[in-house]
């Protein structure tokens, strides 16, 4: 077992956990933070991409023992007061998920995209989500939605 | 209702689907956690065919955390054998379908053991532990030397690897051809495709021990049916399983299933007395959950050489896998149907033979039979257009039914109610710009461009509303077709609307309020729709083949106008007025002539809860349920046009643009609907261009994990431009055709026939799916050789 | 799925990390990023006894010059490789190439140091600095040793790390003045390089003076196109840089999987090389 300390959505947390222990399997499993799913093996679909340090990561292909002294963002971590970010409202409004289930990571993917590009083209946005797999939308309302959302004089 | 307020059915509502799953406050089945929950862990075959000669889990059972390891032996008589509720033929060979393997593994990935444990990483390990011992047997690994002599029988007891003949015919094929001026003969191949909804599954099922009760939850398409069929696999009585589909992840027919780890998860918690999670891992999902078409298509049409089509033989094999899963031997019969699609001719003959393979079975993948049809046609007609040297699109609309001749019965005794293929195409047309890209592909043909320019036509329908009860009958699928609505009036005025569809994306709480609201005249926001739970939807049969909204969605609608007959009752003894004498508009009751006597359906309500004073023998309640069995299908229909440029250095395929008009008949919510579109045109692309289940020579997955299957992202994917005409159904009072497998089902021609239509000039015929840059590459070189 | 169970260790510094590395034998593993190594453990392909977490090593990150070579920490992640003004400068091919791994999530995670180590042929940046004539510093019980990279990627996922050294940096030398150009074929975003040819190119009055070509997933390891680099030599035209590029495949020994065979690898590695070098000498 080892120690670690990780602030997730705000929170800190001590625990001890084995070293192979997912942060996923972390946040899921123990945090109880379920907002994260988990879509893959092999990092291909993005589903669990979170926050560490405020860099987009698959939190599938993290160890908890890495994200030891870390700060880790969630999907869960995003409204304040009920309050939704500028890329939770665009997806609503563009009708950017269907199932849900990829919607987290596409999210969290998303906001990292508009750090680095804060008014990308819809080239810019589609190679920004190329770690994101959706199987519903054909993808043509998310890149509307981060189009939006990059319009909008929110942090995303 | 005839109202002044803006009717709901129609409008861009955004979901109410929306606001938990982009917080996370979700309910996916794997997020489900009560105390002493343990953690199940399947072990699979390796092989694809092998004799199991041992199965030891004592070494699993001596790990610390694990509480239980059974081999299949261990359990068999408890978990029975896997159901298949679709038969077609009277003699199909229906195999024994062990949930765990006894005797024999009959593909990689055939459950052999599991092990129990306090969580999934012991559980995971201990599979290690178990020890099995196989003799490997000779396997059937192809379709087309399923039938073979020599070839190894997948299951030797039943001495062939033929699971049915099925035949429909219509007309005389033969006195057809020997009429017609051209006979085009074809084989295409559908290749085996992993459905891959970005949820695994996961099953979770709380006992309540001393009364032998139990929840199970599960990622499933299907509650009710699951339901019905656990308690028949398992002998555990109907009424003491409560099937819970919670959020779901995803489906396209990979989740209308009953699978072996409901059975097992289900069984073994009973037997441990225990609460019990099995999630699968993507990996796993790629063998275990059900693969989709796998089939060989030979087709072949009798035209005169003025294009007029005289008829059509089909004959496929189709590929079942190891087993028969609940409904494998129905796919590809559901398109049956649809081969002659949207065209007249005098002569049908189709047969199917369904073949048993070493491999995951396979079953419904969106659009289920229909796809593989749709694809048939649409290819056979671009062949004869080259072959006859027309337009694709002029052979089309020389066959096609006239807008006029609606409604029409076609070869195959479908009667398609409504439709406008004309409108539709001109419309496509226009968006797409198809003179000025056929110019720009005759000055490349012209310049002998490295790159060329293909154009891809497919005018598809399908058959949507699954479906009929009594057709179910006579093709001997064991189960009907209706769907269920109820709704509950509340004292404050609120609506309930319980659904028997499950959704899993396709935003039935939207729409289904849309269509209560406007019904109902309450307000959009009042209305709240529950789903997915057979203890409080006790009444359904589920979400797939587009029937949700056709059925369910109209029984929705149905089951409001019960409550306002009812109410009506109520009003007109509040208003002491004769029920015929009141009117009904934007939720109001109204006495004709006297506007001011009034009653609002929610005063109604309150008042039929309160039942003060509701005349003698008037049942005190508004409520009202509707079960619809629909009197035949719905018919959406479209245009799809794919342009590409194929570079004939690499092999590499760009689709350059997408255009699409499609009549789904009346449109409740319109973003749904073209997200719907979209998500089903990107699946119908991949299938062309990208995906496909490879097996090596034993037997095994070689694109196992998502790093080697290609499911395509953002980049890989074009912008798609949709429009849509609308001609109502008919056979409905909403007017509405159902969409959620159309995309699916057009755009895999559109983008095959635009590969091929680009080679042509160089000589390639056809291309096999997916259209790899290799497999492009070698037709360019093969075609010039 | 999940990891086998494995001990951990998560050295401070070099020194530390190799004292443990020296104490492990054979099975321990270095965590880099983890990009590869944690799902082949996922999957059970790879069973360490330890993992030794270079995470917190901060020595092994960053990006400086000495003289005519860039230094780059073995740890320095793709995406600040990809940002970081000296590689963009004078190293514009790795950080084109680089840009082209994976997805933005592994980039934040997966290094430079960690991609060479795992020498994987089907990778995007061993071939690059193989074409870049880079050099890789490793730190043993015996104290650092370069080797270059001709000499490094040994065969399918082998590389000349001895189990007790680690990688700890990356030395290119400055590419100024030379054309580059990453040429990258695969069927989706997230597949790997069917090939990938990796072309820099220096011009001398209108002719190609020199070309470098290295190729990913043309054989076991990444290679150079020697044959072809040859040839280039004084091309002054698109049809001579064809001509010169049907030799990119000579020498090589492509494998045959379910993205491609080895006679498409061939004729791939031929195209694209013609359109890396057409690209890379601005001929395109």
């Amino acid at each position: 077992m080892t120690h670690i300390s990780v602030k997730v959505d705000g929170t800190t947390y001590e625990d001890d956990v084995e070293p192979r222990l997912l942060l996923v399997h972390y946040l899921r499993d123990r945090l109880g933070l379920t907002g994260t799913p988990v879509g893959c093996d092999t990092s291909n679909c993005g589903a669990c991409t979170v926050e560490l340090d405020g860099a987009a990561v698959k939190s599938c292909t993290v160890l908890a023992v890495q994200a030891d002294g870390s700060e880790v963002t969630t999907v869960q971590g995003l409204a304040h007061d009920g309050e939704w970010t500028g890329l939770q409202r665009a997806f609503h409004e563009q009708h950017a998920l269907q199932c849900g289930f990829c919607t987290p990571g596409m999210i969290m993917a998303a906001r990292d995209l508009l750090r680095e590009h804060p008014h990308p083209t819809p080239d810019e946005v589609r190679q920004g989500l190329e770690g994101n797999l959706c199987r519903c939308t054909g993808y043509q309302n998310i890149v509307l939605a981060v189009l939006a959302a990059s319009e909008q004089e929110v942090t995303a | 209702m005839t109202g002044t307020t803006e009717r709901e059915v129609g409008r861009a509502r955004p979901r109410k689907e929306d606001a938990r799953l982009l917080t996370g406050q979700t309910n996916w089945t794997d997020n489900i956690s009560v105390n002493g929950l343990l953690h199940l862990a399947i072990l699979r075959s390796p092989m694809a065919h092998a004799r199991i000669d041992r199965v030891d889990v004592s070494a699993a059972l001596e790990r610390p955390g694990v509480i239980a390891a059974f081999s299949g032996r261990d359990v068999a008589e408890e978990m029975g054998s896997l159901p298949c509720a679709w038969p077609v033929a009277e003699d199909t060979v229906v195999p024994d379908h062990p949930p765990i393997a006894v005797d024999e593994v009959r593909y990689a990935g055939d459950p052999v053991a599991v092990v129990v444990a306090r969580d999934r990483y012991t559980a995971a390990d201990a599979l290690e532990a178990v020890e099995v011992d196989y003799t490997p047997l000779p396997a059937a690994l192809d379709i087309e030397t399923a039938l073979a002599e020599g070839t190894a029988l997948v299951h030797t007891d039943k001495g062939t690897n033929r699971s049915y003949v099925y035949r429909a015919t219509s007309g005389d094929y033969e006195a057809a051809k020997a009429q017609a001026d051209v006979v085009l003969t074809r084989r295409y191949h559908q290749q085996r495709l992993i459905p891959t909804a970005i949820e695994p599954r996961a099953v979770v099922v709380t006992p309540l021990a001393a009364s032998g009760e139990f929840t199970l939850y599960s990622s499933t398409q299907v509650p009710h049916v699951l339901r019905v069929m656990l308690a028949v696999t398992t002998g555990i009585p109907e009424n003491k399983i409560r099937v819970v589909a919670p959020d779901v992840g995803g489906g396209f027919g990979s989740k209308l299933q009953v699978y072996g780890e409901e059975v097992i998860t289900l069984v073994l918690a009973k037997r441990l007395g225990r609460p019990l999670k099995w999630t699968e891992s993507r990996s796993e999902a790629h063998v275990a959950t059900h693969h989709g078409r796998g089939q060989v298509q030979d087709i072949e049409v009798a035209a005169r050489s003025d294009g007029t089509l005289l008829g059509l033989r089909v004959s496929l094999t189709a590929d079942m896998g190891a087993y028969l899963m609940l409904l494998s031997p129905g796919i590809p019969i559901l398109g049956a149907s649809m081969y002659p699609a949207i065209y007249k001719m005098g002569a049908y003959d189709f047969s199917c033979t369904g073949v048993f393979t070493n491999r995951t079975p396979i079953d419904a993948y969106r659009g289920a039979g229909r796809p593989e049809a749709t694809f048939a046609i649409e290819r056979i007609m671009d062949d004869l257009a080259a072959e006859l040297g027309t337009d694709p699109l002029e052979l089309r609309r020389h066959n096609w039914i006239r807008h006029e001749e609606f409604p029409y019965t076609t070869i195959a005794g479908l009667t398609y109610d409504s439709g406008n293929y004309e409108a539709a195409t001109d419309k496509a047309l226009a968006l797409f710009d198809y003179d000025k890209l056929r110019a720009e592909q005759a000055d490349r043909n012209h310049r002998g461009d490295t790159v060329r320019l293909g154009i891809g036509i497919s005018t598809y329908t399908e058959m949507c509303g699954l479906a009929p009860s009594r057709w179910l009958g006579e093709m001997r699928y064991a189960a009907g077709g209706w769907e269920a609505a109820n709704i509950r009036m509340l004292p404050t005025g609120k609506v309930e609307v319980v659904t028997g569809t499950s959704p899993h994306g396709q935003g039935h709480v939207t729409s289904w309020c849309q269509i209560a609201a406007d019904a109902l005249g309450v307000p959009f926001e009042d209305v709240e729709v529950m789903h997915g739970d057979t203890r409080l939807a006790t009444h359904g049969m589920d979400t797939y083949g587009s029937r949700s909204l056709v059925i369910g969605g109209v029984a929705v609608h149905e089951a409001a106008l019960k409550v306002v007959a009812k109410a009506r009752r109520v009003a007109a003894h509040l208003l002491e007025a004769n029920e015929a004498d009141l009117e009904f508009a934007d939720g109001v009751f109204s006495v004709k002539g006297s506007p001011e006597a009034r009653k609002t359906i929610q005063e109604v309500a309150f008042e039929t809860f309160a039942s003060h004073d509701l005349p003698d023998g008037l049942e005190p309640s508004i409520n009202a349920e509707h079960v619809l069995d629909p009197d035949t299908f719905s018919y959406p229909h479209g245009t799809h046009l794919c342009a590409v440029e194929v570079d004939t250095e690499t092999g590499a395929v760009h689709i350059r643009s997408y255009v699409c008009v499609d009549d789904v008949g009346k449109v409740v919510n319109p973003p749904i609907v073209e997200g719907q579109l979209h998500g089903g045109i990107a699946q119908g692309i991949s299938q062309a261009l990208y995906e496909e289940a490879v097996y090596d020579e034993e037997g095994n997955l070689v694109t196992g994990t998502l790093a080697d299957y290609l499911v395509p992202a953002a980049p890989d994917l074009p912008e798609f431009v949709t429009d849509r005409t609308e001609t109502p159904a008919t056979s409905n009072p909403l007017g509405v055709k159902g969409v959620g497998e159309t995309g699916t089902i057009a755009s895999t021609p559109a983008v095959v026939n635009a590969v091929v239509d680009a080679l042509r000039p160089l000589g390639v015929k056809d291309m096999r799916m997916p259209c790899t840059p290799e497999r492009v590459w070698q037709a360019v070189k093969e075609a010039s050789a | 799925m999940i990891p086998p169970a494995f001990d951990y260790a998560r050295p401070s510094s070099v020194d530390e990390a190799v004292r443990t590395l020296a104490g492990a034998g054979d099975e321990a593993k270095v965590l880099a990023g983890g990009q590869s190594l944690l799902p082949l453990m996922r999957l059970r392909l790879a069973y360490p006894e330890l993992v030794v977490d270079v995470g917190r090593i901060p020595e092994l990150r960053g990006v400086r010059e000495d003289g005519d070579t860039l230094v780059i920490g073995a740890m320095t992640t793709h995406h600040d490789v990809i940002a970081d003004p000296l590689v963009r400068r004078h190293a514009g091919l790795l950080a084109a190439a680089t840009a082209t791994v994976a997805d933005p999530a592994v980039r934040h995670r997966g290094t430079l140091g960690g991609s060479l180590a795992h020498a994987d042929p089907a990778a995007d940046l061993p071939a690059v600095v193989l074409a870049l004539d880079g050099e890789l510093v490793a730190q043993g019980p015996g104290g650092r040793r370069t080797i270059p990279a001709r000499g490094f990627f040994v065969d399918f996922l082998q590389s000349a790390l001895a189990p007790d050294e680690l990688l700890v940096e990356v030395r290119i030398p400055k590419a100024d003045g030379w054309g580059f150009h990453y040429e990258k074929f695969h069927r989706v975003a997230q597949a790997y390089a069917i090939v990938g040819v990796a072309a820099l190119v220096r011009r001398d009055n209108g002719q190609i003076a020199e070309t470098r070509i290295g190729l990913t997933n043309m054989g076991a390891t990444p290679l150079r196109a020697s044959a072809a680099e040859h040839a280039l030599s004084g091309a002054g035209d698109p049809d001579a840089v064809a001509r010169a590029a049907d030799s990119a495949a000579e020498g090589t020994r492509p494998a045959r999987d379910t993205a491609a065979s080895p006679e498409y690898r061939a004729h791939l590695a031929r195209v694209l090389t013609k359109r890396a070098v057409l690209a890379a000498a601005g001929m395109g």
